[in-house]
């Protein structure tokens, strides 16, 4: 309770700040345009800058989550098996980017993917129109086909840096799990995949549940960077929509409170997985 | 006694960097024999019995396994695992399996039963353990006594031609090791080829065609188990038993 008083005394502290010293004119109604607006064509509301932007970070946190996972996982795996090829590769790309600003790898690996990448697997010469790109499923689940290269190449930046972390998770994970139990799932004969789908994955997941949703919610704010390749994400659309209202309050206090209500929502999943999890293990 | 020669091991050495675990190991486990592996902790009994399905790899020597070699890094391991199946001290059940689920994952994956087929063999071994009443019940909720029956349960499910016993008493309490012991003299009723590394001597008089006693990576003595306890050649033996007796 003392926590949340403090935080109304800042709050309120601020806004008296911001009324008076600045002499700030509180004005929603600009800003809540941006979020939705009326159409007077179709006579529908459609959604506007803000709310798209949401949609693309929504986008990115889903995908990215996944790519994440899987590079995470087979990374991960990497950096705890036999073969030193593998153990050199995995802990080369854990290191460089732990230990580079996340902001300059996306810099320099957003122009290797975009100059180097894309050329090279004919993803900048994707045919917008064709009816594979051009149709519903597609522009939800990723965007406007227009942007996807743009998106695709911040997704990657995103996933590739967020990776690294839960390589790390993964291999502390599957190094947790006691020599025994791969002896006895060697001793009854398994191949060394099934060994690890059926014995070791499944109860290092479950032990990394917790460390591993923290870092996917740490994905869904770190996808606020990817607005400096300008990715039209939320936070690249709210510095567009801070600078055309110049309602600057107004605009990123929304935000806040959006990234806010999805990490949130996010975190709260997990959570009801956790506890899936240690009900079926009891 | 049947007399085809299951399991050959012919000089077998292993080593860590300049410690030597094995020296030159020789020992041939006949189809339906009994072994019983005993000497002080450190000897090398654990390491030989794990060298056989490769757990551990050696350095030096031949193994066989119904005939077919068993060598370090081989393709095919598997194929001999199913043969050979391995009790641990530890249990080492998967405990976020059920119980019925650990039997059945051996059959399915290595043998290629299908779930049904794997089900029935598997309450049938449950009920051999007779422990049938907790198929669905998760490892960690069951006793350490019934954990290491079904751990037998499950290296039975593989149908393999060998059992190996690595300490299957040492970790349990003392009223579970009975129950323990009875499976596997159960098991050795039915004509089970077994090589177990244990401390029970109970165990050894009543099952043991032939007792093994290492020290420091060595076979001291092979004899049949009244020779052995009764009129140990070795002193090295004769130190060992009286240390066994004296607590």
């Amino acid at each position: 309770m003392a926590l949340f008083g403090l935080v109304a005394v800042a709050v309120a502290f601020v806004a008296w700040r911001v009324n008076s010293v600045l002499v700030y004119d509180w004005d929603w109604s600009r800003v809540l345009g941006f979020v939705a607006r009326f159409d007077a064509e179709t006579g529908a509301w459609v959604s506007n800058l803000l709310l798209q932007g949401l949609f693309t970070t929504i986008r990115l946190a889903f995908w990215g989550t996944i790519l994440a996972a899987i590079i995470g996982l087979i990374v991960g795996y990497w950096r705890t098996c036999d073969t030193l090829a593998l153990r050199i590769i995995s802990r080369t790309y854990v290191e460089l980017i732990r230990n580079i600003p996340p902001l300059v790898f996306i810099f320099i690996f957003y122009f290797f993917i975009s100059s180097q990448l894309f050329p090279a697997l004919g993803l900048d010469s994707i045919d917008r129109d064709s009816p594979w790109v051009d149709n519903a499923l597609f522009r939800m689940a990723f965007g406007e086909p227009a942007l996807f290269t743009n998106f695709l190449s911040g997704l990657i930046c995103l996933a590739l840096f967020e990776a690294a972390y839960i390589t790390e998770i993964v291999r502390a994970g599957i190094q947790s799990i006691d020599r025994g139990q791969w002896e006895a799932g060697r001793a009854i004969g398994l191949s060394r995949f099934n060994l690890l789908r059926d014995i070791i994955f499944p109860q290092a997941i479950r032990k990394i549940l917790p460390p591993l949703a923290g870092q996917f919610i740490t994905l869904i704010k770190d996808s606020a960077i990817i607005s400096l390749i300008s990715v039209q994400e939320l936070t690249f659309l709210a510095s567009e929509v801070a600078a055309t209202t110049s309602r600057v309050f107004e605009t990123w206090i929304l935000v806040a409170a959006m990234y806010f209500a999805l990490c949130y929502l996010f975190a709260h999943v997990f959570a009801r997985l956790e506890r899936r999890a240690s009900r079926s293990r009891r | 006694m049947p007399s085809t020669p299951l399991v050959e091991i012919s000089g077998l050495s292993k080593w860590y960097e300049d410690f030597s675990a094995l020296h030159d190991i020789s020992l041939t486990v006949a189809e339906g024999e009994k072994v019983v592996i005993c000497g002080p902790s450190g000897s090398g009994k654990s390491t030989l019995i794990r060298c056989i399905n490769q757990l551990e790899e050696h350095q030096q020597g031949t193994i066989r396994v119904a005939g077919q070699e068993v060598r370090p890094g081989m393709k095919g391991i598997e194929a001999i695992r199913r043969e050979v199946g391995m009790v641990f001290q530890g249990f080492n059940l998967f405990p976020h399996m059920t119980v019925l689920d650990n039997l059945t994952l051996g059959p399915i994956r290595n043998r290629g039963m299908d779930r049904a087929a794997a089900r029935k063999l598997a309450m049938e071994y449950l009920d051999k353990v007779r422990i049938a009443e907790q198929a669905d019940k998760y490892p960690p909720q069951l006793s350490g006594g019934q954990q290491q029956r079904v751990a037998i349960a499950r290296a039975l499910c593989m149908q393999p031609r060998v059992m190996l016993f690595d300490e299957p008493t040492s970790a349990l309490d003392p009223e579970m090791i009975a129950g323990v012991l009875d499976v596997m003299e159960g098991l050795a009723r039915d004509g089970m080829t077994m090589i177990v590394v244990t401390h029970e001597m109970g165990f050894a008089r009543r099952v043991a065609d032939r007792v093994v006693f290492m020290d420091e990576g060595e076979i001291v003595e092979i004899a049949p188990p009244e020779q052995f306890f009764n009129a140990p050649r070795t002193e090295r033996a004769k130190l060992f038993l009286g240390q066994l007796l004296a607590h």
